[in-house]
């Protein structure tokens, strides 16, 4: 800005015209400036450019004389200065936007650091392994409290979920992107959407009463043909409110989200790629194949990862479906047993935080899933990271040209 | 486009012939279509059919006067009758409470993200908490806010810890939905606004912001459905009501969520039944009208890029 003779700035040649105009640009700038504490030193250094050349400067009053003095070629480097100088309001503002900034770090940095604080009493008094005891006892003079057989629940039961839930996802994504008639695809999008806007508590009610009865025939099915294998063994009776049921409800919830993701990145894929395919005579679904999936692998393996992240906090739902087993039977590993997730105890117990100690054992569970799902979310997160577009994924790019050609 | 149209014929049956196995690879293409359209309908019957169950079995109380400024009091599970006034009531204030508190801290993170942290190492770990924000679950959020506002402070069980909670899990919606429209902004605008003089922040406030404002509303939108079905916090954090109670501050306060959760075991009794089902028609109400205002919005305030 500062022009070498010391007159008027290079992009106003005409004086006169600077010296109108420039009233109005400069309330603009200055109209906040305020008392600042740097206020003093500018209108200091402003009175000595006004002594020491009197003739030159002012036909403006005040501050703007400041920003005019920037011809004088004496000191560049304070001049520099001027734009933080005057705006109190952007120090301030940006103050507050760096402030909100820290406070989401600050926020998940708290709850990691409240919950721990508050269930290390209760984890040294437990006298059972925390991590692989399957009793849960808190509270009395001997807590005893594990959390094998919440975290092998909410595991298991989430697990599958995903299982279902990704390949419906990953149809539903393509039926939006490629298959779908132009017009119907927005709508449809919106649908799937609409989806994750039902309360997981009316998930819950339907489940059990409605969505329930139609799996028994599925769960009988399943465990005549894979009885033998403990985990599809269907212990006697017709108890609907099984961990397979949870997991089936959750793939419904966790759908939207895995559904989104998937239907943006394939969205994504470079046009080149597609018609190139189906340039070298690919049919639609051998383009899908080539092209289009290995450039959206990496998202929905984020996509499904959130939703596993999902699954694995899903609270009310789960509460509902899950019958909890009696206290007296045997611990039963199989998803045609009921069951308690990590979630769902402790929704189930809240009336029972009568105590410092049994509250501890439950915050000491809630630590365990918000570091299940910290480390879960963060997995998907990095995998994002890495595949982000822009950064091309050569490995991938190879890999879906030797396809390319090996089918051609 | 003129690509696509004119190798055609390339993977019609004639060229596949030329490879001699077309036969296979047709077959294969109608099986991905048939099973992609399948996954199209199987992700649709949930939702409808949810949606008709809740409609058909909760619509008749609905059209019942007594039912939007009523509440619950001195009715059992027995006796038909009251409303859902209270925990409509409920359910609102401690939505917007929670709005209040988490939309100007979200509106500011974004604005730290786009206008002042882009591409700073501080800016990637704020973005990458609010991811991981945004997977906290919902009881997890409610038992760090038990643990600091009734185990630490020694408050009681209040709206007001719900709202708190609650905006653990706003916050993420509506900071990532305002970031992505401020990032729609074109620049020309900034530097238009620079170039007369403009200081950043009233450039932030009166040009950018505004001009994302619609993007932000959805995002607010969003975020308030999302806030408003959660059960779990309500759980944990406060009793359920059947009186009238709008402070958030003292007692127990009813909200749509718990009073489905009240009466669910009771679904044998038909008047129990009716009034679960009408509460979950209410709030799925509230929530869908939400979502669907929200893209409205959003459809018809989307910023014009050149």
């Amino acid at each position: 800005m500062s022009s070498p003779d010391g007159t008027a700035p290079p992009d106003r040649p005409d004086g006169t015209a600077a010296g109108q105009e420039q009233p109005t640009i400069e309330d603009l700038v200055h109209e906040d400036a305020g008392p600042t504490p740097r206020f003093e030193d500018l209108a200091e250094e402003h009175a000595e450019h006004e002594a020491a050349q009197p003739a030159e400067v002012m036909t403006e009053s005040g501050t703007e004389s400041a920003a005019a003095s920037t011809a004088v070629p004496a000191e560049p480097e304070k001049k520099m200065d001027l734009g933080p100088v005057g705006h109190l309001g952007d120090r301030l503002f940006s103050a507050f936007a760096r402030g909100s900034g820290g406070l989401v770090v600050l926020i998940v940095a708290f709850v990691g650091i409240f919950l721990l604080a508050l269930a290390i009493p209760s984890l040294a008094d437990d006298k059972s392994s925390f991590l692989f005891s399957r009793i849960w006892e808190p509270g009395g003079d001997q807590p005893r409290f594990g959390i094998a057989a919440m975290f092998y629940t909410t595991v298991i039961s989430s697990i599958i979920a995903m299982l279902i839930a990704v390949p419906i996802a990953i149809g539903v994504a393509l039926f939006i992107t490629y298959y779908s008639p132009k017009r119907l695809a927005q709508p449809v999008a919106y649908a799937v959407d609409l989806l994750a806007a039902v309360p997981s508590i009316i998930y819950g009610l339907w489940g059990i009463m409605f969505f329930a009865p139609i799996l028994l025939p599925v769960i009988n099915g399943l465990s005549d043909v894979l009885g033998w294998i403990p985990l599809f063994e269907k212990p006697p009776g017709d108890n609907v409110g099984v961990v397979f049921t949870a997991s089936v409800v959750l793939a419904i919830m966790i759908l939207p989200v895995v559904t989104a993701i998937s239907r943006e990145i394939f969205a994504q894929t470079p046009i080149s790629h597609r018609e190139g395919a189906l340039a070298l005579g690919a049919t639609k679904w051998e383009m899908i194949r080539m092209s289009v999936l290995p450039y959206g692998r990496s998202g929905v393996v984020s996509a499904s990862m959130l939703g596993l992240g999902r699954a694995l906090g899903e609270t009310v739902a789960v509460l509902i479906i899950l019958s909890v087993p009696n206290g007296n039977d045997p611990w039963n590993s199989s998803i045609f047993a009921g069951g308690e997730t990590f979630a769902s105890k402790i929704a189930n117990n809240a009336a029972e935080f009568d105590s410092p100690e049994k509250t501890g054992a439950y915050i000491a569970a809630g630590l365990v899933l918000f570091v299940v799902t910290f480390l879960v979310n963060s997995a998907a997160r990095i995998i994002v990271d890495r595949s982000a577009p822009g950064g091309k994924r050569p490995r991938r790019n190879r890999r879906a040209g030797a396809a390319q050609g090996a089918s051609s | 486009m003129t690509a696509i149209t004119e190798n055609k014929p390339a993977y019609d049956g004639q060229a596949l012939d030329l490879t001699g196995k077309s036969g296979a690879r047709a077959f294969k293409n109608t099986l991905a279509t048939v099973l992609i359209v399948l996954a199209f309908l199987i992700a649709m019957i949930p939702l409808l059919w949810i949606l008709g169950t809740v409609i058909s079995k909760g619509y008749h109380l609905l059209l019942n006067a007594d039912w939007w400024s009523q509440s619950q009091r001195g009715i059992t599970v027995r006796r038909q009758g009251g409303g859902a006034y209270h925990a409509i009531m409920g359910t609102l204030i401690m939505s917007l409470i929670t709005a209040l508190i988490a939309v100007p801290i979200a509106v500011l993170g974004a604005v730290y993200l786009v206008e002042y942290g882009k591409g700073t190492r501080a800016a990637r770990v704020v973005s990458f908490m609010i991811d991981i924000l945004t997977g906290v679950p919902s009881i997890v959020a409610a038992l760090f806010i038990y643990a600091v506002w009734i185990t630490i402070f020694g408050f009681n069980r209040v709206g007001f810890a719900v709202s708190l909670s609650l905006v653990l899990l706003m916050l993420p919606v509506v900071l990532r939905s305002t970031e992505e429209m401020l990032k729609l902004v074109p620049d020309e605008l900034r530097e238009a606004s620079y170039a007369l003089g403009v200081p950043k922040w009233k450039t932030i406030m009166k040009v950018v912001v505004p001009t994302a404002f619609g993007g932000i509303v959805t995002g607010v939108m969003l975020g308030l459905a999302r806030v408003m079905g959660e059960t779990a916090p309500l759980l944990i954090l406060v009793g359920y009501s059947k009186n009238i109670n709008l402070n958030p501050f003292n007692g127990f306060m009813g909200a749509l969520p718990t009073m489905i959760n009240q009466d669910r075991t009771e679904l044998a009794l038909q008047p129990a039944a009716d009034r679960v089902w009408a509460a979950a028609l209410t709030l799925i109400l509230l929530v869908l009208v939400l979502n669907v205002l929200a893209r409205l919005v959003a459809r018809f305030s989307a910023i014009k890029s050149k």
